[in-house]
C-alpha cells in the first residue's frame, strides 16, 4: 500500500510552488518532484535538507592540493631534478613558488572533478541508466510532483485538484 | 534620518586630537641632525656588543665604494627624517582608497542595475563624502612633499642630476605634471561623487526616472575614466616612490587592495548602523553578498600579490627584483604575514556560506582584512621612503587614529544629511525583498 503514489501533473512552476505548500501544509509526503529545470526555492519548499557537497568539495580540495604537493615534490625535486632558468631545485621550498599555479589547479581540478563524480554517485546517475522520471513530458514542459498515498486515496486526489494540477495518476512505484 | 551620535562624535574628536599629538611627537622626534642620529647609531651598537663594519642599506644609493659611517649615518637620518611623513602618508592613503573603492563599488552597482545593493546606497555615499576631503589632504601632502620631504627622490633635483634613469623618465615624473595629474585625478572623482549624490536624491522626490538615466550614463562614463586614472594614480603615488622599479599590474594590485577593504569597509558601516536600529531593510541575504565580495576580492588580490611577485622572482632582472629583495630582507614579518591575514584567513572563515550571514563573523574578519591591507599599503610605500629603520610606533599609530578620526566624523555626520533608503530607485522593492 505505501508504494502506491499520485502522480499530479502542474504546467507552471509558480503554481507548483504553490501546490508543494499547500500539500505540505496539509501534511502529505511529497516523495518527488520531477521539473524539466531547476525551480528555485524548490529545495526550501519541500524542505529538503541543504546540500552536504560543499564540506566534500573543500576536502577534495585539500586531497588536491597535498597531492599537487607530494607530486611536484617527487617529480622536480626527488626523481628528476632540472635545472629550469636557473631556479633553485635542491629543496621544495625553495623551489616553491613555481610550484604554486600547479597547486592551486591541482586544488581546482580535484575538487571540481570529485564533486561531480560524488554528485553522480548520490544521485545514483551512471552510464546506461534507466530514466527515473515517470512522464517523458517532465523533460519537456511539464512539473510532475509525487504524492505517497497514506490513507484516503479518494481525500488525497480531491485535494490536490484543487491545487491547480492539469492531470492525475494513480500508480505504483517500483 | 540617522542622527550622529554623540558619543560617536566625541570619539571621532578624541582620536583627531590623540592623533594629531601623536602625529606632533612623531615630527618633533625624529632627528634634527646627523649628529644626532651618529649617537643613536652608536647607542644600538653598543647594544647589540658588536660593530658591524658595513651593514647592508643599498636600496637606492649608488654603491660605488664602501660607505663610509658618515654617509650611513647621514642615509639613516634621511629615513628616519622621512618615518613620520611616511606614516602620515600610509594613513592618508589607506582611508582615501576606502573611499575611492566605495565609489567605484558605488558605480558599478548603477551601471550593472543590480537590484539587490539599493538599499546600501546611502552606507555607500557616506563613505565617499570622505573623498574630497582625503583629496584635498592627499594634494596639500603631494605639495609638502615638493618642499618639505623626500620621500619622492626623483623631485629632488640634486638626485636626478646623477641619476639617468630617472633623467629619462622627467618627462613624466616632474613636480608641475605630478601636481597636475593628482589635482586631475581627484577633480574628477568627486566630481563624479558629488554629481552622483545629487543625483540620488533628486531621483527620491521625482516621479519620472530621467535621473536614474542621467546616473546610469554618468557611472558608466565615471568607471572609465576611474580605471584609466586609477591604474596612472598608482604609478603616481605609490610606484614613483621606488622611480627605477616597475610592474606592469601594479594599478590591478593597488585596486584590489583598494576594492577589498572598501567592500569590508560598507559592511562594517553597514551593521555598526544596523546595530544602532537603523537600516532595519538591511536583512542578512545583504550582508552575505558583501561578505561574498570580501572574499571572492581577498582572493582576487592574493593572485594580483603572488603574480607580481612571481614573474620578478622567476626573470629574476635585477632593476625588478630589488623591489622583493628589500622586502625579503626587511620587511619579512609584514610582507609574509599579511598574506595570512588578507588571503588565509578570509578564505578559510568566510568559506562557509553559514558564516557569512553571522555579523560578528563579517566584523571579525573585516577588522583583521582591514589591518591587512593597512599593511599592504605599508609594505608599499615603506621599503622605498624609510628602508630598514622601519616600525610601527608612535608615528604609525596615531597617524592611523588622526585620519580616521577624521574619516569616522566627515563619513557618520555625511549620513545625517539624507533618509538612509534611496526609496526613489525604480529597483528599491527587488532590494528590500531581496533574499537567497
Amino acid at each position: 500500500m505505501s508504494n502506491k503514489v499520485v502522480q499530479a501533473m502542474y504546467n507552471d512552476d509558480d503554481i507548483l510552488m504553490d501546490a508543494v505548500k499547500e500539500v505540505r501544509a496539509a501534511n502529505y509526503h511529497i516523495e518527488e518532484v520531477y521539473t524539466p529545470f531547476p525551480v528555485h526555492g524548490l529545495d526550501k519548499a519541500m524542505g529538503l535538507k541543504g546540500t552536504r557537497i560543499a564540506i566534500t568539495a573543500f576536502m577534495y580540495g585539500c586531497v588536491g592540493l597535498v597531492f599537487s604537493v607530494w607530486m611536484m615534490d617527487y617529480m622536480m625535486i626527488k626523481d628528476w631534478p632540472q635545472d629550469i632558468g636557473g631556479k633553485p631545485s635542491f629543496t621544495f621550498i625553495q623551489n616553491m613558488p613555481a610550484f604554486v599555479p600547479i597547486m592551486f589547479e591541482m586544488t581546482v581540478f580535484f575538487a571540481a572533478h570529485l564533486m561531480v563524480i560524488t554528485f553522480y554517485m548520490r544521485s545514483r546517475l551512471w552510464p546506461f541508466k534507466e530514466a527515473e522520471n515517470p512522464d517523458p513530458r517532465t523533460t519537456d514542459d511539464m512539473f510532475v510532483m509525487e504524492v505517497i498515498i497514506d490513507g484516503n486515496e479518494d481525500e488525497l486526489i480531491a485535494f490536490l485538484e484543487k491545487t491547480g494540477t492539469v492531470e492525475i495518476k494513480v500508480t505504483e512505484k517500483h | 534620518m540617522y542622527t550622529f551620535s554623540s558619543k560617536l562624535k566625541t570619539l571621532s574628536l578624541a582620536l583627531m586630537i590623540i592623533g594629531l599629538l601623536g602625529v606632533g611627537y612623531g615630527f618633533l622626534s625624529a632627528p634634527a641632525s646627523v649628529d644626532e642620529v651618529k649617537v643613536l647609531l652608536q647607542e644600538s651598537h653598543n647594544a647589540h656588543g658588536e660593530i658591524p663594519a658595513t651593514t647592508s642599506y643599498a636600496i637606492s644609493e649608488s654603491g660605488d665604494a664602501v660607505q663610509s659611517e658618515d654617509a650611513h649615518a647621514e642615509h639613516v637620518y634621511h629615513l628616519l627624517k622621512n618615518k613620520p611623513w611616511s606614516a602620515l602618508y600610509v594613513a592618508l592613503f589607506f582611508f582615501f582608497m576606502i573611499s575611492l573603492g566605495t565609489l567605484a563599488f558605488y558605480a558599478i552597482q548603477h551601471v550593472s542595475q543590480a537590484g539587490w545593493s539599493i538599499v546600501l546606497f546611502r552606507v555607500m555615499e557616506g563613505i565617499t563624502a570622505y573623498l574630497p576631503v582625503g583629496g584635498v589632504l592627499l594634494f596639500v601632502f603631494f605639495v609638502l612633499s615638493a618642499t618639505q620631504n623626500h620621500l619622492f627622490t626623483w623631485m629632488d633635483p640634486e638626485v636626478v642630476a646623477n641619476d639617468v634613469l630617472i633623467q629619462n623618465k622627467t618627462g613624466y615624473l616632474n613636480v608641475p605634471f605630478f601636481l597636475g595629474r593628482a589635482a586631475f585625478y581627484i577633480l574628477g572623482w568627486v566630481l563624479y561623487r558629488n554629481y552622483a549624490r545629487k543625483m540620488t536624491l533628486a531621483q527620491d522626490a521625482s516621479t519620472d526616472l530621467s535621473n536614474y538615466r542621467k546616473l546610469f550614463k554618468s557611472s558608466a562614463a565615471f568607471l572609465v575614466f576611474f580605471l584609466v586614472t586609477e591604474s596612472m594614480m598608482s604609478w603616481d603615488w605609490i610606484m614613483s616612490l621606488d622611480p627605477h622599479w616597475y610592474s606592469t599590474l601594479f594599478g590591478w594590485y593597488v585596486f584590489s587592495s583598494l576594492i577589498v577593504s572598501a567592500i569590508t569597509t560598507i559592511a562594517l558601516v553597514s551593521i555598526y548602523l544596523k546595530g544602532k536600529g537603523y537600516l532595519e531593510f538591511v536583512n542578512n541575504s545583504h550582508l552575505h553578498d558583501l561578505a561574498k565580495y570580501m572574499f571572492g576580492f581577498s582572493v582576487f588580490w592574493a593572485y594580483l600579490w603572488f603574480s607580481q611577485f612571481m614573474l620578478i622572482w622567476y626573470a629574476n632582472i635585477p632593476e625588478e627584483v630589488t623591489y622583493f629583495v628589500t622586502r625579503f630582507n626587511d620587511y619579512k614579518v609584514p610582507f609574509l604575514g599579511m598574506v595570512v591575514l588578507n588571503f588565509v584567513f578570509p578564505l578559510l572563515i568566510l568559506m562557509n556560506s553559514d558564516f557569512k550571514r553571522v555579523p560578528w563573523f563579517i566584523v571579525t574578519t573585516g577588522i583583521i582584512v582591514l589591518i591587512g591591507h593597512y599593511i599592504d599599503i605599508f609594505v608599499m610605500i615603506m621599503p622605498a621612503t624609510v628602508g630598514d629603520q622601519w616600525f610601527i610606533g608612535i608615528s604609525e599609530i596615531s597617524s592611523i587614529l588622526l585620519v580616521l578620526g577624521i574619516f569616522i566624523y566627515v563619513v557618520f555626520n555625511e549620513m545625517t544629511k539624507a533618509p538612509l533608503l534611496a526609496k526613489g530607485s525604480p529597483f528599491i522593492k527587488e532590494s528590500e525583498h531581496f533574499h537567497y
